[in-house]
C-alpha cells in the first residue's frame, strides 16, 4: 500500500477536489515542484498551469488558474484563483471600479434623476392646484 | 348599489398583485437555497485562509505583513459596505446602513475621516453623498472573484500607501433564513483574537521569498472575507425577500376576504332595497 497524503484543492467559489493522493506535480511560480507524502511544510504561491496528482485509481490533471499551496507532511492545499491573476490587470480592475465609484457620483444614476425631476414635477402641480383653489374660493 | 363595481375591480387588481408576491416569493425560496450552497461552498477555502493567516499572524515570523501591525494612530478609515442590488427585500438593506451610519458617526465625533467602497446598488445610492471611492453593482446572482477584486483592491492599496488605518467590513450575516442581523467587523488590521490557537513553532520553507508569498496571501485573504460577505449577503437577500413577499401575499389574501364581504355586503344590500322598491310600488298600485 503506497503512502498518501490529503490534497484538498479549493477555490473561493468551489472545493474542486479533497481526497488521498500518493504524488501531486504543482505548477509552482519558480518551478513545477512534485510533492510526496511527508514534504517538509512549504507554501507557495502558484502560477497558471497543469496540477497533476495520482490517486488509487490513477493520475488526474487540474488546470488551475494561479493561487496559493500550503504543504504539510501529510495534509497539502492549494487555495487556488478562480482566474488567471496578473498584477497589472487587478491594478486595471482596480482602476475601473473607481472609475465607476466616480462616475456614478458626477452623472448621478437615472433612477434617482427620475426621482427629484418627478418630485420637482410634482411640487409644481401642487403649487398650481394649491393656486386654483384660492382663486377658484375668491371668485365665489 | 354605490361602488359594486369598484369594489369588484379593486379586488381584481390586489389579485393580480397577490399573483406577482407569490410568484416572487416562491422565485426568492429557490434562490436562497442556490445562494446557501454556494455560502457553503465558499467556506473551505476562507477557513483554510484563515488557518493559514493565523500562523503567519501568530508564529514568530521574519516578516511582518502591514496588515498584522496596528497603528497608533488612526486619521481616516475605510469601509467596505455590502448591499443588494434590489430592493423588495424588507428591511435588510435599511437595518445595515443604519448599523454603518452609527459606525461612521462614531468616527466623524473623533475626527476621523471615512472612506466607502461599496457593493450592491442600494449602497451605492445611499452613501453617495459619504463620497464612495470604489463600488462594484449588478453582480447578479452568481457573482464572480473577477468583478470584485478591483473595488478590494482599491482599499488594500489605500490602507498600504497609509491613506486608510483601518478597514472595515460592514455586511449582513445569515442567521437562519428567517433572521439577518448586520454586523460591522474588523478586517485590517488582522485582530489576532480572531485567530485560532496555534501550538507550533515551526516556520514554512517559503518559494519564492518569504515576503511576497505573504503579500499576496493576505490580499487573496481580504478578497476571500469580502466574497464571502458577498455570497452571504446574497443568501441573506433571497430569504429577506421571501418572508417579505411571504407577508405581502398573506396580507393581499386579507384585504381580499375584506373586499369581498364588502361587496357581498353592497350586493345584498343592493339586492334589499329592490325588493322593498318593487315591495312598495305594488303597494302604490293596489
Amino acid at each position: 500500500m503506497a503512502m498518501t497524503m490529503q490534497l484538498d484543492v479549493v477555490s473561493a467559489e468551489e472545493s474542486l477536489f479533497s481526497g488521498a493522493v500518493q504524488e501531486l506535480i504543482a505548477p509552482g511560480s519558480m518551478g513545477d515542484l512534485g510533492i510526496m507524502p511527508r514534504h517538509s511544510q512549504l507554501i507557495t504561491t502558484l502560477k497558471a498551469g497543469e496540477l497533476k496528482y495520482k490517486t488509487g485509481d490513477g493520475e488526474v490533471s487540474l488546470f488551475v488558474a494561479g493561487g496559493i499551496m500550503e504543504v504539510q507532511p501529510s495534509i497539502v492545499t492549494i487555495l487556488a484563483d478562480t482566474a488567471v491573476r496578473s498584477e497589472d490587470l487587478d491594478e486595471q480592475t482596480a482602476k475601473d471600479a473607481q472609475k465607476r465609484a466616480e462616475d456614478a457620483l458626477e452623472g448621478k444614476d437615472p433612477e434617482d434623476l427620475d426621482y427629484e425631476a418627478i418630485r420637482a414635477e410634482l411640487d409644481a402641480a401642487k403649487a398650481q392646484i394649491e393656486m386654483i383653489h384660492r382663486i377658484g374660493k375668491t371668485l365665489r | 348599489m354605490a361602488g359594486l363595481k369598484e369594489i369588484r375591480s379593486q379586488i381584481g387588481s390586489i389579485q393580480n398583485t397577490k399573483k406577482i408576491t407569490k410568484a416572487m416569493e416562491m422565485v426568492a425560496a429557490s434562490k436562497m437555497r442556490r445562494a446557501r450552497e454556494r455560502m457553503d461552498a465558499s467556506r473551505p477555502y476562507a477557513d483554510k485562509m484563515r488557518q493559514v493567516v493565523s500562523h503567519m499572524a501568530l508564529g514568530k515570523l521574519e516578516y511582518q505583513h502591514t496588515f498584522v501591525k496596528e497603528r497608533e494612530t488612526v486619521k481616516r478609515v475605510g469601509y467596505i459596505v455590502i448591499s443588494s442590488d434590489r430592493g423588495l427585500c424588507g428591511g435588510l438593506n435599511t437595518n445595515l446602513f443604519k448599523k454603518a451610519f452609527q459606525d461612521i458617526a462614531d468616527w466623524k465625533e473623533q475626527d476621523v475621516e471615512v472612506d466607502i467602497a461599496v457593493f450592491g446598488s442600494k449602497a451605492l445610492s445611499t452613501f453617495r453623498r459619504f463620497g464612495v471611492v470604489a463600488e462594484a453593482t449588478g453582480l447578479g446572482d452568481k457573482p464572480g472573484m473577477n468583478d470584485m477584486v478591483g473595488t478590494i483592491k482599491v482599499m488594500l492599496d489605500a490602507y498600504e500607501e497609509g491613506r486608510i488605518d483601518r478597514l472595515f467590513l460592514v455586511e449582513n450575516e445569515f442567521v437562519n433564513s428567517m433572521t439577518q442581523s448586520p454586523r460591522v467587523t474588523q478586517m485590517i488590521p488582522i485582530i489576532a483574537a480572531d485567530m485560532e490557537e496555534i501550538q507550533y513553532h515551526w516556520d514554512y520553507i517559503y518559494e519564492p521569498e518569504s515576503n511576497e508569498v505573504i503579500d499576496i496571501l493576505m490580499d487573496r485573504y481580504i478578497e476571500s472575507l469580502v466574497y464571502q460577505g458577498v455570497v452571504e449577503n446574497i443568501a441573506c437577500e433571497m430569504s429577506a425577500r421571501m418572508v417579505a413577499m411571504k407577508s405581502a401575499t398573506d396580507n393581499a389574501g386579507d384585504m381580499i376576504d375584506k373586499l369581498k364581504l364588502k361587496y357581498n355586503k353592497a350586493r345584498q344590500a343592493a339586492i334589499t332595497q329592490e325588493i322593498s322598491e318593487i315591495v312598495s310600488g305594488a303597494a302604490a298600485v293596489e
